[in-house]
C-alpha cells in the first residue's frame, strides 16, 4: 500500500516537472505541422490528402515521442543523482525501485498525454480534410505508438541507470533504431550462411526490442485497425519487456553508491 | 536514555580512478554509540568523513566494511525512516517546485494528506523563519540561505525521533543562525535526538551535549563535551573588561598586588587574572580610580584548542 503511494506521488510530481520544463511545447510545432500539411496538401485528391496526413502525423508523433522518451528518459535519474536531489528523496521511507518505477510511469503519463494531444490533432485535421472514417480508425496505431514509446522509455531509464547521459541517449536511439530493422537483419543473417553471423544476428533478434510489433501507420493510413488480439498481443509484449527492463534498472540501482 | 544511534566499525574506501581504481578511506572503522533526547555534535575539519558517516547513515552510499542500527533497525530499512529526519549539507532540491510544493511532496512520501501536510509545511516554514512571501517562490529561484531553511524544514516534516544534519548553520546569516540554534535547542526540548555534523565551533559549544572528533576518518575523541573540555583545560581564569580611565593609569594602580597583562581594546581594556579574589582587587582599584566595569568572563578552555590538539 504504501509502496503504490510513493510511486504514486513520485510519478505525478514527475508529470509535474515534465510539464514545468516544457515538455509539452514540442505540441506546438507538432500542431503546427498538422495543420501546415492540412493546409499546403490541399492540391492532392481527398483520399490522398487524408493518407497523407495519417502518414506524416502519425510518424511525427512517433519522432517526437522517441525524442522526448530518450532524452528526458535518460535525465529522469542521472539528472537528479547528479543535482543530489535524491539525498531528501532516500531519507523518506523510499525505496529504490519505488522511485524508477514512479519516476517511469510519471515519464510514460507524459508521454500518454503528449500522444493522445497530438491524436486528436490529427484526428481534427482528418475531419477538416473530410477523411472521417480515418479519424476514428487511426487510435488503433496511435495506441501502438504510445505502447512502443513506454518500451523506448524503459530502454532509455536502464541504460541511464549505469551509463552517462551523452552515451545512454545514443545506445538508446541504437536499439530503437535496430529494433525496427531486426527481422531484416534475421533474415539476411539467414541468407549470409556463416554460422556466427547467423548466431549474432538471431541473438539480436531475440534479446534487442521488436519493434515491428508496434509498426500499423501504413495500414492505419489505408484505414485498416489492429484487431483486438494483435493489440493484446503488443500490448503483452511490451509490458514483458518493460517489466523486466524495470527490474534490472531498479537491481542495478539498488546497490549504487549515489555520489 | 536508551542507545538509539549504533555505529559499528563503519569503513568507506572511494574509488578513484578509471582504470587503476585507486582506493581512498574516507571513513575508517567507526564504532559509536548515541543515546536519545540530547544533541549530538560530531566534529571534525575539511574532509574528516562527517558527511561520509550521514550518507552511509541514509543508505545514499553503502559501506565497505561494518553496519549501524538506527532506532533499533538496520540502516537501510525504509519503515525506519519514517521516524528520522536528514538535512544534507548544502542541501538541493528540485527547483520547479515552490517551497511549499516540495514540503507538500515530501510530506506526501510520508504517507500524510495533502492537508496536514500544507499544514505542517506552513508550521516549519515559519519556524526556519522563511519569508511568508518566499514560500511560493520556485526553488530555483532561492539563494544559499534560502535553501538551506527549507532543508531543515523539510527534515522535520515528519516530526522525526531523530534528526540527522550536515553542518545545519553553513550558509546563513547570524539572524538565520541564532533561529536555527533556538530551532534546535527547541527540539532537544521536545525530547528529539539532533545528530549534527558540525565544525563550527561557537555553535557546538552553543548545543552540544555529547561530540565525537573524527580525524581522517577516524573517532579520535567522544564523550560530554564540557567534562572533555574540563579535562584539557589548563589555567582558566576570568577576563576582566574595564572602561573609563587611562590603562596606563591603571596599570599603575594594580602594580604589584595582580599581576597580569593589559589588552587594549576599543573602549577600553581587559586583563586576564587568575582566580575570584583577583577579581574582586581590579574592582576595587577601578571604584577608587573612578572607572567602569564593562564585563567579567570567565576565561573557559575553548573547543578550538581541543579541535586543535587534536589536529597535532
Ligand atoms: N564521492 C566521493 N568520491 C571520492 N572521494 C570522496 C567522495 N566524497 C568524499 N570523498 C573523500 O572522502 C573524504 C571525507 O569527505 P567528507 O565529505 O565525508 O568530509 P567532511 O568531514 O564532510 O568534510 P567537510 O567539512 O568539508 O564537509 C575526503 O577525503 C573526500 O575527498
Ligand atoms: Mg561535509
Amino acid at each position: 500500500m504504501t509502496a503504490l503511494n510513493h510511486v504514486r506521488v513520485i510519478a505525478s510530481n514527475t508529470f509535474r516537472e515534465a510539464v514545468r520544463d516544457r515538455v509539452l511545447y514540442n505540441l506546438v510545432v507538432f500542431m503546427l505541422l498538422i495543420t501546415g500539411c492540412a493546409i499546403f496538401l490541399g492540391e492532392l485528391t481527398a483520399g490522398q490528402e487524408s493518407r497523407t496526413i495519417v502518414n506524416i502525423g502519425l510518424s511525427a508523433m512517433l519522432l517526437f515521442g522517441v525524442f522526448i522518451a530518450i532524452f528526458v528518459g535518460v535525465g529522469l535519474v542521472s539528472k537528479e543523482i547528479e543535482k543530489k536531489t535524491l539525498y531528501t528523496v532516500f531519507s523518506k521511507p523510499v525505496r529504490r525501485g519505488e522511485f524508477i518505477v514512479g519516476k517511469y510511469l510519471g515519464l510514460c503519463l507524459t508521454l500518454l498525454v503528449n500522444v493522445a494531444v497530438m491524436g486528436l490533432g490529427v484526428s481534427i485535421a482528418l475531419l477538416f480534410v473530410g477523411g472521417g472514417s480515418l479519424s476514428i480508425s487511426i487510435w488503433g496505431a496511435i495506441v501502438l505508438i504510445f505502447f512502443e514509446l513506454a518500451l523506448i522509455t524503459a530502454v532509455a531509464v536502464l541504460f541511464s541507470s549505469f551509463s552517462s547521459p551523452a552515451l545512454s541517449a545514443l545506445l538508446t536511439f541504437l536499439i530503437f533504431v535496430i529494433g525496427h530493422f531486426s527481422s531484416s537483419l534475421r533474415d539476411l543473417a539467414q541468407n549470409l550462411g556463416s554460422n556466427a553471423a547467423q548466431w549474432l544476428f538471431g541473438a539480436i533478434y531475440y534479446l534487442l526490442p521488436n519493434f515491428s510489433h508496434f509498426e500499423f501507420v501504413s495500414h492505419a493510413a489505408h484505414g485498416r485497425v489492429p484487431s483486438g488480439s494483435y493489440l493484446a498481443l503488443a500490448l503483452l509484449y511490451a509490458l514483458a519487456y518493460i517489466a523486466v527492463v524495470i527490474a534490472v534498472t531498479a537491481l542495478i540501482f539498488r546497490r549504487r553508491n549515489l555520489k | 536514555m536508551d542507545t538509539i544511534i549504533e555505529i559499528k566499525g563503519l569503513t568507506k574506501d572511494y574509488e578513484k580512478g578509471f582504470w587503476k581504481k585507486k582506493k581512498i578511506r574516507a571513513l575508517d572503522d567507526l564504532s559509536l554509540q548515541v543515546e536519545g533526547g540530547q544533541i549530538f555534535g560530531f566534529l571534525g575539519g575539511n574532509g574528516a568523513g562527517k558527511t561520509t558517516t550521514l550518507k552511509l547513515l541514509m543508505s545514499l552510499i553503502f559501506p565497505t566494511e561494518g553496519s549501524a542500527k538506527i532506532l533499533g533497525a538496520e540502516i537501510g530499512d525504509p519503515a525506519m525512516h519514517q521516524k528520522i529526519g536528514y538535512c544534507p549539507e548544502s542541501p538541493y532540491f528540485y527547483d520547479y517546485l515552490k517551497a511549499d510544493e516540495l514540503m507538500v511532496y515530501f510530506g506526501r512520501l510520508f504517507g500524510m494528506d495533502k492537508g496536514s501536510a500544507e499544514k505542517r509545511s506552513a508550521e516549519l516554514l515559519t519556524r526556519v523563519g522563511l519569508e511568508k512571501k518566499d514560500w511560493k517562490r520556485q526553488l530555483r529561484k532561492f539563494s544559499k540561505g534560502m535553501l538551506q531553511r527549507v532543508g531543515l524544514a523539510q527534515s522535520l516534516i515528519n516530526d522525526p525521533e531523530i534528526v540527522f544534519m550536515d553542518e545545519p548553520m553553513s550558509g546563513l546569516d547570524p539572524i538565520g543562525r541564532r533561529q536555527v540554534r533556538e530551532l534546535i535547542a527547541e527540539l532537544r526540548e521536545e525530547g528529539k535526538t539532533v545528530f549534527m555534523s558540525s565544525h563550527i565551533l561557537t555553535d557546538i559549544e552553543a548545543l552540544c551535549d555529547n561530540v565525537a572528533i573524527l580525524r581522517k576518518g577516524r573517532l579520535v575523541e567522544e564523550g560530554n563535551l564540557a567534562e572533555l573540555l574540563r579535562s584539557t583545560a589548563q589555567d582558566s581564569g576570568f577576563e576582566v573588561s574595564v572602561g573609563g580611565i587611562e590603562s596606563s593609569v591603571f596599570k599603575e594602580a594594580i602594580k604589584g598586588k595582580i599581576a597580569s597583562e593589559i589588552n587594549v581594546k576599543p573602549g577600553g581594556f581587559s586583563l586576564n587574572v587568575a582566580n575570584e579574589q583577583d577579581v574582586e582587587a581590579v574592582l576595587a582599584s577601578l571604584n577608587k580610580l573612578g572607572g567602569r566595569l564593562i564585563g567579567v568572563n570567565p576565561v573557559r578552555q575553548s573547543l578550538e584548542e581541543l579541535f586543535v590538539r587534536e589536529e597535532t
